[in-house]
């Protein structure tokens, strides 16, 4: 097991400077800087400017630049953000865990609600409560995220339950800790919900299809045949081996979460990585970039490696074979 | 075994069917999938003749009517009959239907000059009443004045192409690559899929706007939407092209490729004629099944300002205008675009969950 993980590990370096390396790339292909905008202030002279680009290694190639930054992100510094005026890590720490938050509570809230609903479509399959989870789901599929949120920022306006966007109210800094944690909870549930929705429907689907192939299954037949309650059978017996093939779903359905994330942030303004990105790319920060980018994938990929994990642990073949 | 099967009397049964007479009955049984299909074909149909179902043109404001509300046309006697709108106050943008002044629904009536399929220069619109200052607006106005119904048909050409047009870019790409790195092997097919790996592993719209970045802020509406285009399937054709690949790692070892490479029929050749043709089930579900995502993206990057640009209309620049919470509630006609979304997408997922079915033989 301890082999298997550590192998998993390895694998991460290599996704982890390719996506720097391409960022960078990316970023140096892009016309202009940040520093083109200040080439009209007549604040600034020319010179500063040179000093200010060669201070940043602005003047040299983007290879040249890529290993400073390099050599920097292995001790921990992923750059300056010009725009913010301070570390790219100082910036990163926070919206990073507020993206984290999100996805967390929000995976949280779509298992919570997609494997029992899935288990009671197939339990109950071509009932009523099978056709109408078909139906949700079908609805959830296809309503794009961008439409959800902003549904949810007009409920939010409409009824007064909810805050319009935000991570935390204006008075946050006088509260004490629990009104703290109680107005960072109101905040978070409305857009949480808004991400859960759109991957609920994928994982149920999935989940009532594995538990129906499983429940064809000889084995299954075998403990009825013994005389087991259905109950026991399915919960027992069936249930364990079509939960497993959701482990890897898990993984899949990580891209497709940042992403939504991402569309969320941006709709009802939670500061996360995905804001970040966008208010970097906008202000030309290139630096900040790569820095969100960067994480925002070590993020996909450690859910990915807690996904293999986790599988690995749940079936001793996929460990063994590797 | 009992009684031998009558075969004489039924023509049917000497015939054996084709995979593709057989997928296509199974396809028709299936209500929801033609009724996705059947909804398309509206759609299409409408954004091919945009010019022509929208009652006037897309960009022309009207400032006598900002936020002007959905016309709703009644029955009166023996004829579709609209109301002519009014504002109550001015300044408030609040507007009362005016029971004593109304219109009668004229069909290819005369209004505005457009193009039909952009050649053909004519002024007859599907519907309107004939005179321009009692407009039918379906579906209300936006912040500018201009009519909602013909933006969202104009943006739907924008919206319903970028789909077919990203998907035959993205899979004809993933499908080449994907083919011939899994029948080839060895380097080539760890360095391909390694860069597939690379690509999936970088969340799709972090990966999307750096892109995006990469090119200048402002360009032309046909720019923007090649650029698009190409920056969609640029994502996009890494998962086709894995999948493509582990398929034309157990079809390369199947006899009619072995036959084909023993008569001496080059690589090429084999990929696009022997192996390629065998995943195309799998490829038709999955492209069916991910056009959504090129609506979306599109979506996303001109709500984000940085798709299609104003004046010219995008469903995701129209819901720009949605952003603002205050305006939505007084307004709420402002979401119809994502209610063209919507409908869209649900009938793409269900036309491809239709196919789906119909092409897995082995569930049946």
């Amino acid at each position: 097991m301890w082999q298997f993980v550590l192998k998993r590990l390895l694998h991460l370096i290599p996704i982890l400077l390719g996506v720097s390396l391409l960022t960078f790339l990316l970023m140096s292909m892009t016309p202009g800087d940040y520093y083109t905008a200040l080439e009209n202030n007549p604040q600034i002279t020319p010179q500063k400017l040179i000093e200010l680009r060669a201070k940043w290694h602005l003047d040299q190639p983007w290879h040249v630049q890529y290993f400073h930054w390099l050599k920097n992100a292995l001790q921990g510094d992923l750059g300056y953000s010009m725009a913010y005026k301070v570390a790219a890590t100082e910036l990163i720490g926070s919206r990073l865990w507020n993206t984290f938050l999100l996805s967390f509570v929000a995976t949280i809230i779509t298992w919570a609600v997609a494997v029992p609903l899935g288990i009671w479509a197939a339990v109950k399959k071509d009932s009523w409560v099978d056709r109408l989870c078909a139906g949700i789901a079908f609805l959830g599929l296809s309503i794009p995220e961008v439409l959800l949120a902003l549904l949810a920022l007009l409920f939010a306006y409409a009824t007064g339950w909810f805050p319009v966007g935000g991570a935390q109210s204006p008075l946050h800094d006088t509260m004490n800790g629990w009104e703290q944690f109680r107005d960072r909870c109101h905040h978070l549930l409305l857009p949480a919900v808004v991400l859960a929705a759109s991957s609920l429907a994928g994982i149920m689907r999935q989940m009532r299809s594995n538990l129906l192939d499983t429940l064809r299954a000889e084995y299954v037949t075998a403990a009825r045949a013994k005389g087991l309650s259905e109950g026991w059978v399915v919960y027992k017996h069936a249930l364990r081996n079509a939960i497993n093939p959701l482990l890897t779903i898990f993984g899949y359905s990580l891209a497709g979460l940042l992403s939504g994330a991402f569309i969320v942030e941006n709709i009802m303004a939670w500061p996360g990585l995905g804001r970040l990105t966008l208010e970097a790319l906008s202000a030309k920060d290139y630096p900040l970039v790569v820095a969100t980018v960067v994480m925002a994938t070590g993020l996909l990929v450690a859910g990915n490696f807690v996904a293999d994990i986790l599988l690995a642990w749940s079936d001793p073949r996929i460990r063994l074979k590797e | 075994m009992s009684a031998p099967i009558d075969t004489t009397n039924n023509a049917e049964a000497r015939r054996p069917r084709t995979p593709w007479q057989l997928f296509w009955e199974r396809l028709r049984r299936r209500r929801f999938a033609l009724a996705g299909a059947w909804v398309l074909v509206g759609l299409y149909a409408m954004a091919l003749f945009a010019s022509f179902v929208a009652p006037g043109n897309p960009e022309r404001q009207d400032r006598e009517r900002f936020f002007h509300p959905p016309t709703v046309p009644r029955i009166q006697g023996w004829w579709l009959v609209v109301p002519r709108y009014e504002q109550t106050k001015g300044g408030a943008f609040v507007y009362k239907a005016r029971v004593d002044d109304v219109k009668p629904v004229r069909f290819f009536v005369r209004g505005d000059p457009h193009k039909l399929l952009w050649m053909i220069p004519t002024t007859v619109h599907l519907f309107g009443t004939g005179e321009g200052n009692h407009p039918i607006l379906l579906f209300g106005t936006d912040q500018f004045g201009r009519d909602i119904f013909a933006r969202i048909l104009y943006g739907s050409q924008v919206s319903l192409s970028i789909g077919l047009v990203g998907i035959a870019l993205s899979f004809s790409f993933g499908m080449l690559i994907g083919g011939a790195s899994g029948y080839v092997g060895g380097k080539a097919d760890t360095l391909v899929m390694r860069l597939c790996e690379l690509i999936m592993s970088i969340p799709g719209l972090y990966l999307i706007l750096s892109l995006r970045a990469t090119f200048p802020p402002k360009l032309s509406s046909t720019h923007v939407y090649l650029l698009i285009v190409v920056i969609l399937s640029f994502v996009g054709w890494a998962s086709m092209a894995r999948v493509i690949r582990g398929m034309a790692l157990s079809l390369r070892e199947r006899q009619f490729v072995l036959a084909a490479r023993a008569l001496g029929v080059p690589a090429w050749r084999i990929i696009v004629r022997h192996i390629l043709p065998n995943t195309l089930s799998y490829v038709i579900v999955a492209a069916t099944l991910s056009v959504p995502y090129y609506i979306l993206g599109e979506v996303v990057l001109s709500y984000l300002s940085v798709g299609i640009q104003e004046p010219d209309a995008s469903w995701g620049n129209m819901l720009t205008a949605a952003q603002n919470t205050e305006h939505l509630q007084s307004y709420p006609w402002l979401l119809a675009p994502g209610a063209a979304i919507f409908v869209t997408v649900l009938a793409f997922n269900f036309l491809g969950d239709g196919l789906r079915d119909a092409a897995d033989t082995k569930s049946n």
